[in-house]
């Protein structure tokens, strides 16, 4: 109604953090507070055979050492999953335990076995390496399919061929007919590499234990403040919920290795209640290599079915997904309900079959990481939709307008039903691809391509047209498969006596520029300033419970239970002014901060009214003081953006190196309140993506250990590894939510990857090259034109 | 050594960090710690006119230089004009390699006050941003030096 | 992330270094720019119980022409050596080596000396100041010695200089081939650290190469001359045909380093096409 939605208003939270003036974790410190370092083990799989803390504990300064059989004896079991994925057969999903220090056995280099504590940092990392650790070294096995198979080294005893579930979602009966039955089939075998987020802030966590009050306090570097307590206190430490205060402060980056509720943070407060002290940790680097939980790590065989006329039939996937040493908290959902459901993509795929086998392997656990199973999805469709093309010597911008679904508004048409349980609220997928082909110029383009093949030089454009399915998540509908949450988020909006208006958001800013977004929308639904509402967020003490922010959900769930206090507020404002105006509130109109009796220049301002509230002197019979409401929204659906993406690559000859010289994309996330800050979001994830493409990746070796485990090693893209991007869109608006929006932070790494891939293959398609392993590194595309050659 | 402009002594254990100097001892916590292999920029700040890791130099090497931080960037509240840059082209988002990606354009523009796209690229390759892209990093330090 | 602890000592002069080093002997460390050392002491990887700075010395940052040289003190900051007109000018591969080194903040505070004193077999200097026939000048409690650049590097991590040894001043010869000379490097993609760092000296004239010298660095274990690759260019006309068979040379006979990202086959095809990179440039 104002003139706020919509318009690229600079953000609020940036002069602070321009000056350095930013509070992250690290940033506090408490009075009395010691030092905590995590001794770990540089075994990947090993029997704990003794751990000796007696010379680390006679060091000077050393305040206390605990071991497992501590925490153990104490009665603590460790963090816990919050998704329950049961196997095809009805069993119950393998859920072995975390302890937050290892008692029996290690699983993973880095598994914690002894926390040091002392006055000083130096002296804690001292006295860790004091502690003597003996082990008996095991079998490792971090291959996903491998681990699978009868033999290989068993993890957890209670885990036979180390399988947490299987799980299937399709039609597996029309899916066999359609392969039967096809006129070509595309096959691809990848590894959907394991990713490693590196958020540039560590991990940190300080925790208290106040005494005179019986409360704890734990400064977190958190997503979701609120999840965390429920975690921390229902689950982990057994704190009474209204004894914890969870403050997540400024985060410095989060892709979703910051949702999880990690064994480290809780050891950290539970030790502050042994010590009597504060204990702050901060994870280094090398040890956020270890222990911040990886992504992806699919191994899948995929198979695409076609008829003779270029129409898809059939798709088909069987995966091995790791989840690691141990399950993290929404590990088990990923590879099934954050990916199975999304094969469809954006095509009439009429039979769909996806099979999941989830295991453990003796690596660093892997939950969500930017996108989290959609772009594993994803990479899969978009990757055989373009080799099939390729195949079938189609176009590949016509093969995929020829298999689209056909738009649908989700109001006029109905949503979309897939053959893999969701249904789509509304989408646009030509459209979104015609403009793409628009932008890039693609005729021209393909041009230059065939100009630079004849010159010698290897040029390579690389479409992939993506749906996900982000703003999770109606909660009976994930309540009903297995999710043990709820996946709504809460906001209140308080309106002071002069009119101005503090949002406590459910959902956490680390980078999305709530402060920003949210007060539009609120500034602009009240007709007040920028400068006359602030955001509070990340506080368990202040914000209504929320469960925060990952999977592209902020605007689409935090955003619309903000549009629902709004609404509450000026419908109780109304009832205010229609007493000060003498009218009833449907003769009321609110426009630019006032209410007006309809047709007369009779008003009433917001301000007038707020006053009112809380100085009701004059005021309606029956109404209570005050202008402050909070509000739970649940969505009705998942919202789905949708969108397209052209990559082009160059590839030297020479020494096999690529490079993305363009990239276009054209995104639909539905309304949009910050364009600004829209487009900032699909950039930092295109980062992640072509990162994936062409860079980033784990690396163990048959005994398990990470071989890339720095900075040094772990390729993390740099300034001069991107392009300039050249970002557009469409607007379908969400048919389901107040606001009509959808969410963008993952858009760009799901569509990516893919993109960037069919870049590379089609500029090597002289080569006859048709499939690649990522990270596409120089090495892999050289040896690919030499085998070729 | 002088810290944005005003003298200090301390004594320090030869093994601490500069950055853990500056944040632990002296609370200018606008300096961060990305990494323990110089490699990510967070900790960058200017010692004796010159951009450095201040995780790969000892307090103690540093006694007598002139040190300046984010924190004496801005002026009586205003922003420098990069700093200013960086916020109309939306070039931070979590805030946290900001600092260091502040005082690295700072010194391109120092020495090179109309880079190309290229050479800004070169001169923020040891500033990791996991959150921009970079895209509007580039834009925010070519508008700086259209305004310098 | 923190250091084991040490005794830090800070040298005023060369000689105030040599005797603080010859006081501690093999359990001091000298510390010129700090930008290898501090890294692996943070790691815990070296844990050196004195530590004696050396980057305060300002009698050892310069550049200057000597005439049948340049001189260039150990305590020269990369980004001394990379907008240097001197030696931008006389060897120009040598600026452009500097100028790859590492990051804008590396370049700031590392030296010159710091590198080649550490030897590392992924550093970017070794290999040009072989391909620059340098001479390097260290100073110990018997006086001054210079060391051939062909005979400095000794192996990993290893130099001739010996315990007591402080480099102090690397020597470019300015003749004909190091003025023309380029230095080119094919990055780890992560450490930016060579895979391959390919310098090339070269002398020319009409159209053929009179004289050459070319040295690689990341390739094996130490920076090395690549004799091959200079005898088989070496008095030839210079066009595609003698360059790549010259650059088919490049590695030929060298223990090559080989890992999981890289192997041995790819790291010598790599070593071929940059030294073919390297030799055209030049001619």
């Amino acid at each position: 109604m104002g003139d706020l939605i919509g318009k690229s208003v600079k953000r609020v939270e940036d002069y602070r953090l321009l000056k350095g003036e930013g509070k992250y974790t690290d940033d506090f410190n408490m009075a009395n507070q010691t030092f905590a370092v995590y001794v770990r083990s540089p075994h990947a799989h090993a029997k704990l055979v003794n751990v000796d803390i007696s010379a680390a504990k006679a060091m000077d300064g050393v305040v206390n050492v605990f071991t497992g059989k501590d925490i153990k004896d104490a009665g603590i079991v460790g963090s816990i999953c919050g998704w329950q994925v049961d196997f095809k057969n009805g069993d119950t999903m393998k859920e072995p335990g975390h302890p937050i220090l290892a008692v029996d056995k290690v699983r993973h280099v880095g598994d914690a076995v002894a926390l040091v504590i002392a006055e000083d940092k130096g002296t804690a990392r001292d006295a860790a390496g004091a502690v003597e650790v003996t082990y008996e070294v095991l079998d490792a096995i971090v291959d996903p399919k491998a681990a699978a198979q009868d033999g290989a080294p068993q993890i957890h005893d209670d885990v036979p061929n180390n399988t947490i579930f299987d799980w299937e979602l399709g039609n597996k009966d029309e899916t066999d007919k359609a392969f039967k039955n096809a006129h070509h089939i595309t096959e691809l075998s990848y590894h959907n590499q394991k990713l490693i987020p590196n958020a540039i802030e560590p991990r940190a966590a300080l925790g208290h234990y106040d005494i005179s009050d019986d409360k704890y306090t734990l400064y977190t570097t958190s997503q979701n403040p609120h999840l965390a307590r429920l975690i921390i206190a229902a689950f982990v430490l057994s704190i009474p919920e209204h004894k914890l205060r969870v403050v997540a402060p400024d985060v410095g980056g989060g892709f979703g290795s910051k949702i999880f509720t990690y064994n480290d943070e809780c050891g950290v407060l539970w030790a502050s209640k042994q010590i009597g002290r504060p204990v702050k940790w901060t994870a280094d680097r090398t040890e956020a290599f270890f222990t911040d939980c990886h992504g992806r790590d699919h191994v899948t065989d995929a198979k695409l079915a076609l008829d003779a006329d270029g129409n898809i039939t059939g798709l088909r996937t069987k995966t091995y997904a790791s989840l690691g040493a141990y399950l993290s908290n929404f590990s088990t959902c990923v590879p099934t309900y954050l990916h199975g459901t999304l094969m469809q993509g954006a095509y009439i795929t009429p039979a769909v079959h996806v099979d999941v086998t989830a295991v453990v392997t003796n690596t660093v656990p892997v939950d969500a990481l930017r996108g989290a199973g959609r772009p594993e999805a994803t990479y899969c469709i978009e990757r055989l939709i373009e080799t099939a093309a390729r195949e079938i010597g189609m176009d590949p911008a016509e093969f995929r307008l020829k298999n689209f679904i056909p738009p649908f508004d989700g109001v006029k048409q109905p949503g979309y039903q897939t053959q893999v349980a969701l249904q789509y609220d509304s989408g646009n997928y030509e459209g979104t691809l015609k403009k793409v082909l628009k932008n890039a110029k693609y005729e021209k383009l393909k041009k230059e391509r065939d100009a630079a093949r004849a010159d010698g030089k290897l040029m390579g454009i690389g479409f992939s047209t993506y749906v996900e399915a982000c703003g999770l998540a109606p909660s009976a509908l994930v309540g009903s498969l297995g999710c043990r949450i709820g996946l709504y988020d809460a906001a209140s909006i308080r309106v002071h006596p002069t009119g101005k208006v503090t949002i406590f958001a459910g959902a956490h800013s680390h980078g999305q520029g709530h402060d920003t977004t949210f007060a539009q929308i609120v500034a602009d639904e009240f007709g007040i300033g920028m400068d006359d509402v602030n955001v509070v967020h990340g506080d368990t003490d202040s914000v209504p419970f929320g469960y925060g922010t990952y999977g592209s959900r902020s605007i689409s769930v935090c955003g619309n239970a903000i549009m629902k206090s709004v609404d509450k507020v000026k419908e109780k404002g109304a009832r205010i002014a229609a007493h000060k105006l003498e009218c009833s509130p449907e003769d009321l109109e609110f426009e630019n901060g006032s209410w007006t009796v309809k047709g007369t220049e009779k008003s009433v301002g917001f301000g007038d009214v707020s006053l009112t509230a809380y100085v009701p002197h004059d005021y309606p019979e029956n109404e209570e003081p005050g202008l402050d409401f909070t509000s739970f929204y649940d969505p009705a659906n998942f919202v789905f953006p949708f969108g397209a993406h052209i990559c082009v690559v160059e590839v030297d000859k020479d020494t096999g190196e690529v490079k993305v010289v363009k990239y276009f994309t054209v995104d639909d996330a539905g309304n949009v309140i910050n364009p600004m800050i829209v487009e900032g979001q699909i950039h930092g994830g295109l980062a992640h993506g072509i990162g994936q493409a062409l860079y980033e990746g784990a690396v163990y070796d048959d005994s398990g250990q990470l071989l890339n485990g720095s900075m040094l090693e772990y390729c993390i893209p740099r300034a001069d590894n991107m392009p300039l991007f050249e970002t557009d869109s469409t607007v379908t608006p969400c048919p389901h939510n107040p606001l009509g929006v959808k969410g963008i932070a993952e858009a760009g790494t799901i569509g990516s990857t893919p993109a960037v891939v069919n870049a590379v293959i089609d500029a090597l398609s002289d080569y006859g090259v048709k499939d690649l392993q990522m990270p596409l590194a120089p090495q892999r595309v050289w040896a690919a034109m030499q085998q070729a050659k | 050594m002088s810290v944005n402009g005003t003298g200090y002594e301390h004594d320090v254990e030869p093994r601490t960090l500069l950055v853990q100097h500056l944040r632990d001892n002296m609370g200018l916590t606008g300096t961060h710690v990305g990494c323990d292999t110089s490699s990510c920029g967070a900790c960058t700040i200017i010692a004796n006119g010159e951009t450095v890791k201040s995780c790969t130099l000892l307090a103690v090497q540093c006694e007598g230089a002139e040190i300046k931080t984010i924190e004496g960037m801005a002026t009586n509240g205003k922003l420098h004009p990069i700093q200013e840059s960086f916020r109309e082209h939306h070039g931070l988002q979590c805030g946290f390699c900001t600092p260091g990606m502040v005082l690295s354009s700072w010194q391109l523009l120092e020495r090179n006050p109309k880079p190309s796209e290229t050479e800004i690229r070169h001169a923020i390759e040891g500033n990791f941003c996991r959150c921009t892209g970079y895209h509007n990093i580039v834009k925010a330090v070519q508008d700086a030096a259209n305004k310098g | 992330m923190i250091p084991v602890s040490f005794d830090y000592k800070r040298a005023n002069s060369v000689s105030d270094a040599i005797s603080l080093l010859q006081q501690h002997g093999e359990n001091a460390k000298i510390l010129a720019g700090g930008h290898s050392l501090v890294p692996t002491m943070k790691l815990r990887l070296a844990t050196p119980e004195t530590l004696i700075d050396i980057g305060g010395i300002m009698e050892l940052k310069y550049i200057e022409d000597k005439g049948d040289y340049l001189a260039i003190g150990s305590g020269t900051t990369h980004c001394m050596v990379e907008s240097s007109d001197l030696i931008q000018q006389k060897a120009p591969g040598l600026s452009q080596a500097a100028a790859q080194i590492g990051d804008v903040q590396v370049r700031n505070r590392g030296t010159i000396g710091g590198v080649l004193a550490h030897s590392d077999p992924q550093a970017d200097y070794p290999g040009v100041v072989l391909a620059l026939d340098a001479t390097i000048v260290a100073q110990g409690s018997g006086g001054e010695r210079t060391i051939a650049a062909s005979d400095y590097f000794t192996g990993l991590w290893e130099t001739a200089l010996t315990e007591g040894e402080i480099l102090t001043e690397i020597r470019i010869p300015t003749d004909s081939a190091n003025a023309n000379s380029c230095y080119l490097k094919f990055p780890q993609p992560a450490s930016r650290y060579p895979y391959v760092g390919c310098a090339v000296a070269m002398s020319a004239s009409g159209g053929s190469c009179s004289d050459v010298r070319v040295g690689l660095s990341g390739v094996g274990e130490f920076a090395f001359r690549d004799s091959g690759v200079e005898d088989s260019i070496r008095g030839q006309t210079l066009n595609e045909s003698s360059i790549a068979s010259a650059s088919a040379k490049a590695a030929q006979g060298r223990s090559v380093l080989s890992d999981v990202f890289v192997s041995e086959e790819y790291r010598r095809a790599m070593a071929q096409v940059y030294t073919k990179r390297a030799l055209t440039q030049l001619s």
